[in-house]
């Protein structure tokens, strides 16, 4: 079983009346880092949801590894934004990765997965905390064990559900850095989604940007453009670029991104 | 006789009241029944109790137990199986909470407007009911005696049902209820479970009104699991933990109540109480010394 671990062929999105996006084409090689950028209600989450096949398109053909996307697919990683998690809940780092390995399964579940469970979390560096309760852990330090947990099917591709929100910036940096060395360790394919450029910006392979006037795919060069964004946007955006780093002025997204040139 | 002399003997009264232990014996084989249902209720109890906690539904279940009442109530009234009409109040009120209220905020205010409509009306039923009002205040607070052997055999068959229901959903409940967003991406149809687990629950409840009465359901349902995870987090201590917890609660609420005349809840209650405080204090040294001890100096 070969093919693209992301297939969209002509796809197309619609809430009701309005298209949020449609005629996208876009083939993932093994490996790549694909960002996706976009304002809120761009249908980023909803990309994700059609990839995981949570919900459908309302046009065109989506395939992973060239099938249909299917609910609970082992092809599929995914990690969710850091969650607020109890103290009490009684849940340890090492239980989260293995409900990634067999949560989905019937029954009380007798097959040990123990040695499986170990090996994922030392690829992360997240060994020492195996037996910490989650909610103890920090932001960064639980965003590794969901590294873990969503490689453990050996999927062909991660999808990166902003997993930098409400991480400071050494550890956005440490979990982005992470993903990307799993990437090339693995061969995994990842599509991030996320708010902050700059992070992923060094391991990305091509950004996917969508927008209230259509979408763009190509390499952070040539899609972070002024002259790409406001057609983009449909007005006028300035695309600065400081020590490396990229800052969008105008179009939905100010604010986030003059924040985090700031920071 | 002094004033002091009849303080000594009121407080004797009332101290023999609580615990007496003459006739012990003779008193056990009476309540044989009931020590059995009290033990698989710690069991149903202590495992449901589980989830309780991870899924934060502590409140829907003092909900559906006032549910729970008002269908005993109603089936009192009517000369029905009072069982019967526990197991449908809180089954009617589970499926009513888990069907509104899939998000905490709008959860809490379906059971907010459900409870005391449920309350108010068992209190119609009662004040309507022209029996004995022993059995209408054991509703509430239970009684010692109320399991007979046709009810217990109703009242194991449910409680098969429960803990069996559990044990095939048990993983993938586990992953919907503290993982959500990821259950579902790994294709776990957490809103069926949640459904399925607030069905169970009803059930549950029934059972826990039968022993300890509505407004105690709690102590069972939610206390032995709370104590439970005070002091452990493994997915395999915490259930063992709950469960024996609240056999000892209803188990040996029971056996103490045998030497008293009043009603078997305060016993229980405070048996399940005093194991939370323990927990706690336990839990609390042990986070104090680093729970989250590490095996090598944090990397990350």
């Amino acid at each position: 079983m070969s093919g693209s671990p992301l297939e969209l062929t002509g796809a197309r999105l619609a809430y009701g009346e309005r298209v949020v996006w449609s005629d996208l084409d876009l083939t993932l090689r093994p490996g790549e880092f694909l960002t996706v950028l976009g304002p809120n209600g761009s249908g980023k989450t909803s990309l994700l949801r059609a990839v995981l096949g949570l919900a459908p398109l309302d046009g065109g053909r989506l395939t992973i590894l060239g099938r249909p996307p299917r609910r609970g697919s082992r092809a599929v990683g995914y990690i969710p934004q850091q969650r607020l998690v109890d103290p009490s809940t009684p849940v340890r780092a090492r239980d989260l990765v293995r409900l990634g390995l067999d949560g989905d399964r019937w029954g009380l579940g007798r097959r040990s997965t123990r040695a499986r469970v170990d090996a994922l979390l030392a690829a992360v560096g997240a060994s020492a905390y195996a037996d910490v309760p989650l909610g103890m852990l920090s932001g960064g330090e639980q965003q590794r064990v969901r590294i873990a947990q969503a490689l453990g099917t050996e999927p062909a591709l991660l999808l990166c559900d902003e997993p930098l929100l409400s991480l400071d910036l050494r550890h956005q940096h440490e979990v982005t850095a992470l993903i990307d060395a799993m990437r090339r360790e693995r061969g995994t394919a990842v599509v991030f989604v996320t708010h902050e450029i700059n992070p992923v910006l060094p391991y990305t392979d091509r950004v996917l940007y969508l927008a209230p006037a259509g979408h763009a795919v190509g390499a952070p060069d040539e899609v972070l453009t002024s002259g790409r964004l406001t057609a983009l946007y449909g007005t006028p955006v300035d695309v600065l670029r400081s020590h490396g780093r990229v800052v969008i002025v105008g179009g939905d997204d100010e604010h986030h991104h003059v924040e985090e040139a700031d920071a | 006789m002094t004033r002091t002399a009849l303080g000594a003997q009121v407080a004797d009264d009332w101290w023999t009241r609580i615990v007496d232990f003459s006739d012990y014996g003779a008193l056990l084989g009476l309540v044989q029944n009931s020590l059995v249902a009290a033990a698989v209720l710690g069991v149903v109890g202590g495992l449901v109790g589980v989830f309780v906690m991870q899924r934060d539904l502590a409140f829907a279940v003092h909900g559906i137990s006032e549910l729970s009442f008002a269908g005993a109530a109603a089936a009192l009234l009517l000369s029905l199986d009072v069982m019967l009409g526990a197991v449908l109040g809180s089954v009617v009120a589970a499926v009513v909470i888990g069907l509104l209220g899939s998000r905490a905020r709008d959860r809490n205010s379906v059971i907010g407007v459900l409870m005391p409509f449920g309350l108010g009306l068992g209190v119609l039923f009662l004040a309507l009911y022209p029996g004995r009002a022993a059995n209408k205040f054991g509703l509430l607070t239970g009684q010692v005696v109320a399991v007979d052997s046709t009810r217990l055999s109703l009242f194991l068959v449910i409680a098969a049902l429960v803990v069996a229901a559990l044990a095939v959903m048990w993983r993938p409940l586990t992953f919907a209820s503290v993982d959500p967003d990821v259950a579902a991406a790994r294709g776990v149809p957490t809103r069926a479970l949640g459904l399925a687990f607030m069905l169970l629950l009803g059930l549950a409840v029934a059972l826990a009104v039968q022993v300890v009465g509505a407004l105690l359901v709690l102590s069972l349902l939610i206390t032995p699991a709370a104590a439970a995870t005070r002091v452990s987090a493994s997915p395999v201590v915490v259930p063992v933990l709950s469960v024996v917890f609240a056999v000892t609660s209803a188990v040996g609420g029971i056996l103490l109540a045998l030497g008293g005349s009043v009603p078997i809840s305060p016993y229980v209650t405070t048996i399940s109480f005093l194991i939370y405080v323990v927990c706690r204090l336990v839990g609390r040294a042990r986070t104090r010394r680093g729970w989250a001890r590490r095996a090598a100096p944090a990397t990350a």
